[in-house]
């Protein structure tokens, strides 16, 4: 249980001064320069000392994510993008730091631009967070008048920062597609390599971070290393942002320790499932991309990167969408294929066929309209979609149908069977339906 | 993917505000030089907004021949990105309602099922009174406080059945209904209050100041806040316990050497690359002589040879815990039995002062003498660095 002293975000949920002046208080551009004085590879070097592991869901280590731009520039400007376009079904939480704690990020973001060499930064926020943008924006306006930020900022590194918003595409979470939609373009991933900390934003190196792995940086290197890295378990350390939605009593976002257990992550904080925990269904960890857990395993669980992707699932965004017994598993999980089929780019053909394919099987499936036979072709289908893709939206298509498959598979057999005894009028079954 | 066609009747033209096209030329100078075409989802979305909640073809048009791009390449982002309607919406309201997974374990079938009922049976399409329309949308990411929807450039969330129709109440009546959660609830914080951020203590302000705005005499060292980490390391004290004489002076810790060991632990600075040459200065404040009075009771060697894991101590590293056996500590049993002299004593030796009170070290030796495990020793994190072994793909 994370105590209050060890909390990152204090005005989480927005009950004090968001202004400048409320976030000093709190303790927010206290020292930067101090810790701009100490140097590049210090500032690196502290973040790598923490553990931090990106929070944007692959939890690839943030400092390490850094030392990847290059040492000098070639002439090329650097960039760092932050990726503010939350659309990971279940995930809610950088809207709270936008619009609540923004200057922990716009802090973080000087740090880290500083790091990695980068006078420019671009928050890309999702298009549906107008009030989120306009907060921050105001956040950077005000840093900007009080020379914390700009040109000849009195921390020495000449820093500017801009919001960039996008206009409803979930496949721009995806760092190389918000580079691409940054320029003006669709947004379809591009081909890696080059990796953006070589050609990125713009043809030039840019690191694109996640907003909670930059907001929480600030707090690091004031409170230390060794602070951060203590909480936790090892590997996976620090506190992190969870939102419990679905079937708990009291729904939330909170900062908790990470590796805390999910059962006190819902007692503390969301009064409990609905209707007891005998009542628990299953549970999606970490943001609708990752495969779901019945209630049998997750009970024990722990909430961080290792014991969750030992599951079979994994941390993700750290957003727990939680189903009690009352769930149509096979219709949340098409919802979900539903939601991957609507948002694919369209650029890979197996994902752009893949999805849709994947979601109408689901959908008859729902009924009990299917064959049996059926169930180990659409798992077959989601391995033909997974890794085949440029990017990993196919990878987490897949996913969720692969968990639904491997643990509610008796669910799929008894609703074809119920069907196959009870047809409905138009209810013949026919052959598969491969494609529209 | 989805379809998505661009309306059939369209206006004749389109033409910014001039309020709008001076917003648009500041928005331009945001993008590097050759680079004007990143600005147009903005201004693609400045044109919705003042064209009633939709994107019409002649805009596309004007935001092409504004930014100097083929006009298919304008239509090809208009019709990517779902938010940009193609078709007129609703005057009063467009409601979006969320229908991905988390909203709909909570409801949003209900809420889709009285937008059918009260504006049309089809998404996309006008009400009879052309104030409203509907639509089913992918996440709008306020998961914890599902069901919700988005009117414009609110959310109205938390909602159920019968807050959905005094919303859709309100807006026909033109009124503005309070944006946010529908029930007694602040944002995303649980409901019926807080369970975190209760008792949150008022920040002690570090006030950390670079070396080079305190004194500008010291010219000589280019990079005086580097030098300051790595100063700490040669003012660690030397003792060598054959002799009874204590080391040279100690170099002095400056204010900002103080400001720097209170904020890191040890082991942190001892990476910061190579100690750089510096030269000791007059101290204010000495290392007491290592045959002291104060000096707590120590041992030459470990009892039977084996000395404690001193690292289970929270704020002792491999460095501290040499520095502790250089001084004859083995034992937690030593730790536990220091008197406040004995702690001024042997804090006089760390690079980082006050840290043994801070830290409480003289509570949790007396613990682990027990046989008991602290918080701290139980993680077992005392030997374990989190690893930085690099994960598969990205964020």
């Amino acid at each position: 249980m994370l105590q209050d002293k060890d909390r990152i975000f204090t005005n989480l949920y927005g009950l004090q001064d968001v202004s400048l002046e409320g976030a000093q208080k709190r303790g927010s551009w206290d020292s930067t320069k101090y810790f701009i004085d100490q140097g590049r590879d210090w500032v690196i070097d502290e973040v790598k000392a923490s553990g931090l592991r990106g929070r944007g869901g692959a939890g690839f280590p943030t400092g390490l994510k850094w030392s990847f731009m290059p040492k000098e520039s070639d002439g090329r400007p650097h960039y760092l993008v932050i990726n503010a376009d939350e659309s990971e079904p279940g995930t809610c939480k950088d809207r709270d730091i936008l619009r609540n704690d923004p200057h922990h990020l716009v802090e973080g973001a000087l740090m880290a631009a500083f790091a990695m060499a980068a006078h420019t930064c671009y928050i890309y926020v999702r298009g549906e967070f107008i009030r989120e943008r306009e907060a921050l924006q105001r956040a950077i306006d005000e840093a900007y008048k009080a020379r914390l930020i700009g040109k000849d900022n009195i921390h020495g590194w000449d820093f500017d920062c801009y919001v960039h918003h996008g206009a409803g595409a979930y496949i721009c979470g995806e760092e190389t597609a918000l580079i691409e939609s940054i320029e003006g373009k669709k947004g379809q991933p591009r081909l890696k390599p080059p990796f953006p900390a070589n050609v990125g934003l713009y043809g030039a190196p840019t690191t694109v971070n996640n907003v909670e792995s930059i907001a929480v940086v600030p707090t690091i290197l004031r409170r230390g290393a060794g602070w951060f890295g203590g909480l936790g378990k090892p590997n996976n350390t620090g506190t992190k942002l969870f939102c419990i939605s679905g079937h708990v009593e009291t729904p939330c976002t909170v900062e908790e320790e990470m590796g805390i257990p999910f059962k006190e992550l819902i007692d503390k904080h969301c009064g409990g499932v609905r209707g007891g925990w005998d009542n628990l269904l299953a549970v999606i960890p970490g943001g609708s991309s990752v495969p779901c857990v019945p209630a049998k395993e997750m009970m024990d669980a722990t909430m961080d990167f290792d014991c969750l992707s030992g599951l079979q699932s994994g941390l993700g965004t750290a957003a727990v969408i939680v189903m009690d017994k009352s769930t149509d598993m096979i219709a949340a999980i098409a919802r979900l294929a539903y939601f991957y089929k609507h948002e694919s780019c369209g650029q890979c053909t197996p994902c752009r066929e893949g999805t849709g394919w994947m979601w109408r099987v689901l959908e008859r499936m729902v009924k009990g309209q299917a064959t049996k036979r059926e169930i180990d072709m659409l798992f077959d289908v989601s391995k033909q979609v997974e890794g085949h893709t440029i990017c990993a939206l196919g990878d987490a298509a897949a996913w969720p149908v692969q968990g639904l498959i491997r643990h509610f598979r008796h669910v799929i057999e008894e609703r074809i069977d119920q069907y196959a005894a009870n047809p409905d009028t138009d209810g013949a079954i026919g052959e598969p339906v491969a494609a529209e | 993917m989805s379809v998505r066609r661009i309306a059939e009747t369209q206006p004749e033209s389109f033409e910014f505000t001039p309020d709008n096209l001076e917003w648009a030329e500041e928005l331009i100078a945001k993008y590097p030089a050759g680079k004007e075409r990143s600005a147009v989802i903005p201004l693609l979305w400045r044109a919705q907004e003042q064209n009633d909640g939709w994107t019409s073809e002649p805009a596309m048009r004007l935001v092409a021949d504004m930014l100097g791009m083929a006009y298919i390449r304008v239509y090809e982002v208009a019709t990517f990105y779902t938010m940009f309607q193609l078709s007129p919406v609703g005057k009063k309201a467009h409601v979006q309602v969320c229908g991905t997974t988390p909203c709909m374990l909570r409801g949003s079938k209900q809420l889709i099922e009285i937008c059918k009922k009260r504006i049309n049976k089809d998404p996309h399409k006008l009400s009879e009174d052309g104030n409203f329309s509907w639509e089913e949308v992918e996440c709008l990411g306020a998961c914890v406080n599902a069901p919700m929807i988005q009117i414009f450039k609110d959310t109205y969330e938390d909602l159920d059945e019968d807050s959905l129709v005094k919303l859709l109440d309100a807006f026909a009546k033109g009124e503005k209904p309070k944006p946010g959660p529908q029930i007694s609830r602040d944002l995303s914080c649980p409901e019926g209050g807080l369970t975190s951020l209760i008792d949150v203590p008022a920040y002690v302000p570090l006030n950390l100041k670079s070396s080079e705005t305190t004194s500008e005499d010291t010219n000589t060292e280019a990079d005086i806040g580097q030098a300051a980490a790595t100063k700490l390391m040669e003012a660690k004290p030397v003792i060598d316990l054959e002799k009874d004489e204590p080391s040279e002076p100690q170099a002095p810790l400056s204010d900002v050497d103080k400001a720097e060991a209170e904020r890191m632990p040890e082991d942190e600075i001892v990476t910061n690359g190579a100690p750089a040459e510096t030269e000791a200065k007059a101290g204010e404040k000495s290392t007491p002589s290592i045959d002291d009075d104060a000096r707590p009771d120590s041992l030459e060697n470990p009892r039977d040879g084996e000395a404690d894991d001193l690292k289970k101590i929270k704020g002792v590293g491999p460095k501290v815990e040499a520095t502790l056996n250089s001084l004859g500590i083995y034992h937690f049993e030593q730790i536990a039995a220091w008197s406040a002299e004995n702690v001024e004593w042997v804090d006089a030796f760390l690079a980082f002062r006050g840290r043994i009170g801070r830290e409480d070290w003289i509570n949790q030796a007396d613990i682990l003498s027990q046989g008991f495990e602290t918080e701290f020793s139980k993680r077992a994190k005392y030997n374990e660095k989190p690893s930085n072994k690099p994960a598969e793909g990205d964020e």
